[in-house]
């Protein structure tokens, strides 16, 4: 299996887990190469998530831009609302063959959370989920809902409270009781060979999309836009075109309150060189390489490192990744919601914003592929939070001006 | 070409007993708090030294030693102040072992090179990183190897016995530490049944002095461990000392 992308990835984990790491690649290769196990991958995708999901020609939207066509690849129709549920399934299905007894999770937006409760439910696995305390607060309705489904949600109040935390408390929660838990990875960052199962898992994606392009449009979509954290849904979309030259790759980073400052995580565009949670990865850190607190409207893409192979593809060219700040991505949260009746997820909304950005600018025989990666409701308290802080902002702007 | 640490083990071999190597998170609860206990230890026996560089993310660490790091961060503490408290130690303590004890990113940050040359001109004999195993740390060795600077392999309780050959090679001036149990570190009232023959087999394995750490906290637990090993780590246990205010050592 591929442990390095480039000069990134590997393996930078404490030697405890090097075993179970060793262990679970082992087993990974062995199931990717047995049918039974594409078989039944293939029935719960399609009998319980639902899949395939659709593209949908956002029409309205697109031609209010007058310019490229902007199409949605509707990750927010799967169960429980999201692409992350296309991983969960396949480390569960691996789990249960290498005869692990529990399943543990590290959240941010709770997205992840979720989908590993559900598939503990559906596979009768006791779960337990790590999460910043302040995730905890910014997204009750996930943290709600991984109890329902019979999940044990520990906030972690530790360093900042966020994803990152979470995942160094799953860490060290694995590391004790590595005999018996597998440990479900939400992105395609962490030590090899997660980076690569995870991406494996959500190419489902992309390979989906692009036969649907094929299959509606008769040609391949001009770009392919997707919202980088960790960035597996953008790996998963970016694996059906990858060996496509001709398909433009786009990663969009959460831009925050700007570059200029801390406040943002766009680990590709703002970080440097560094070594978390077991990869080499761009990473947002000090000038004595402890880790930043990131920051961003949306809790999913809250996150200081990102997966190797984004380094990778961002060095080779291959793929080139934008930032959108809050406001824009707020901006294409209401005019999806306006135009199309769709309320994407926060994270979502960055990718959109750039296509929204681009579009206008190309014509109207230009296909943008935009990963619509998950649904919207959870997001709806932060969105008015967040415009109430606005409005107060501006109102207090113009007062000043007057 | 010096060799205080195989020195270290010897001398304490010559007497009877198992070195003694102590961990502080330095910054804890002050730098000056951390510099009079470092030579608080040496002067009640500590052989060799790990000076604990406080991380943002200790995700192999347990509760003690998290706080500890946190406190020092808050304190200002960084890898450069680890190395000028080094340099003060090794001015005066000419012969004690002194090991850099530092997850990855900080080291990786500083850039190898000058990483290897500021090390070496504070004395220190041999670095300690939590998160590089033998798949990743040749880059780290192929720039303290020409300063005569050590590595120190972390051998977990599942790691195989070829592979603890392997990590044993190659690395200098140095000991193997033989963590006790899958976890992170903190004291443990017992230590696992089978770790006496566990650490004999590692021992016959290994080329150079065989240490274990995690979990210890009682003069009795060293001296359980120290018949099956040349050594013995206790790390939570004095940062604990520090932290209620008391002279760092064994209970």
């Amino acid at each position: 299996m591929k442990s390095h992308y480039g000069i990134y990835g590997g393996q930078y984990v404490a030697e405890t887990l090097m075993a179970p790491l060793q262990e679970l690649e082992a087993a990974y290769e062995a199931a990717r190469k047995d049918p039974e196990f594409k078989r039944e991958f293939d029935e719960i995708m399609r009998d319980y998530v639902g899949r395939e999901s659709p593209i949908t020609y956002a029409r309205r939207l697109s031609e209010h831009l007058g310019g490229a066509r902007i199409l949605l690849k509707r990750e927010d129709l799967n169960h429980t609302g999201a692409h992350k549920v296309n991983n969960t399934i396949g480390q569960a299905l691996l789990a249960r063959r290498m005869g692990k007894k529990r399943l543990i999770a590290e959240t941010g937006a709770g997205m992840h959370g979720v989908a590993t409760a559900t598939v503990a439910a559906l596979f009768g696995m006791p779960c337990e989920v790590y999460m910043g305390a302040i995730d905890v607060e910014r997204q009750a309705p996930n943290v709600e809902r991984m109890k329902m489904l019979g999940a044990k949600v520990h906030p972690v109040t530790e360093g900042s409270a966020t994803l990152k935390d979470a995942m160094n408390e799953a860490l060290r929660d694995w590391v004790s009781n590595c005999d018996d838990t597998f440990y479900v990875i939400g992105t395609v960052a962490g030590p090899a060979p997660y980076p690569e199962m995870v991406r494996d898992f959500q190419s489902v994606i992309g390979v989906e999309a692009r036969r649907q392009c094929l299959e509606k449009f008769g040609r391949l979509p001009d770009e392919a836009i997707a919202c980088v954290g960790g960035g597996s849904n953008a790996m998963g979309l970016f694996a059906g075109f990858i060996d496509d030259p001709e398909v433009k790759l786009v990663g969009v980073e959460a831009g925050g309150r700007g570059l200029s400052g801390h406040e943002h995580a766009a680990s590709i565009n703002g970080g440097r060189l560094g070594v978390l949670h077991g990869a080499k990865t761009m990473l947002l850190q000090t000038d004595e390489g402890n880790v930043i607190d990131t920051y961003s409207v949306s809790a999913g893409l809250d996150y200081p490192g990102v997966g190797p192979e984004h380094c990778h593809l961002h060095d080779t060219g291959r793929a080139e990744y934008a930032v959108i700040d809050d406001d824009e991505a707020i901006a294409a949260f209401d005019a999806l919601c306006r135009f199309e009746g769709i309320i994407p997820a926060l994270e979502s909304s960055h990718a959109l914003a750039e296509a929204i950005k681009r579009a206008p600018r190309l014509g109207r025989d230009r296909l943008l592929l935009v990963n619509l990666s998950g649904r919207g409701d959870k997001d709806m308290e932060n969105v008015m939070r967040y415009k109430a802080s606005r409005s107060g902002a501006s109102a207090a702007e113009g007062k000043a001006a007057v | 070409m010096n060799n205080r640490i195989k020195n270290a083990f010897a001398k304490a071999k010559s007497e009877g007993r198992g070195a003694f190597v102590a961990y502080l998170t330095i910054g804890f609860p002050t730098i000056e708090a951390s510099e009079a206990a470092a030579d608080a230890l040496v002067a009640d026996g500590a052989d060799v030294l790990e000076l604990g560089v406080p991380f943002s993310d200790p995700f192999a660490d347990g509760g003690v030693i998290r706080s500890a790091a946190y406190k020092a961060l808050e304190n200002g503490v960084s890898l450069r102040d680890v190395i000028a408290l080094a340099k003060r130690l090794r001015a005066r303590h000419p012969e004690t072992g002194l090991v850099l004890f530092s997850y990855y990113n900080p080291i990786f940050s500083m850039g190898l090179e000058a990483f290897a040359d500021v090390i070496a001109d504070a004395g220190i004999d041999a670095v300690l990183s939590v998160d590089l195993p033998l798949e990743e740390r040749e880059e780290l060795l192929a720039v303290l190897r020409p300063k005569d600077i050590g590595y120190i392999p972390l051998i977990a309780p599942n790691t195989p016995i070829d592979r603890v050959k392997k990590s044993a090679e190659g690395v200098g001036d140095s000991f193997v530490y033989v963590i006790t149990v899958k976890g992170t570190t903190g004291a443990r009232a017992e230590l696992p049944p089978d770790l006496a023959s566990r650490l004999e087999a590692i021992r016959a394995a290994s080329p150079i002095p065989v240490a274990a750490g995690f979990g210890i906290s009682t003069r009795a637990q060293a001296d359980e461990v120290t018949r099956h090993a040349d050594g013995f780590i206790v790390g939570s246990a004095l940062v604990k000392c520090l932290a209620e205010g008391k002279r760092p050592c064994l209970s």
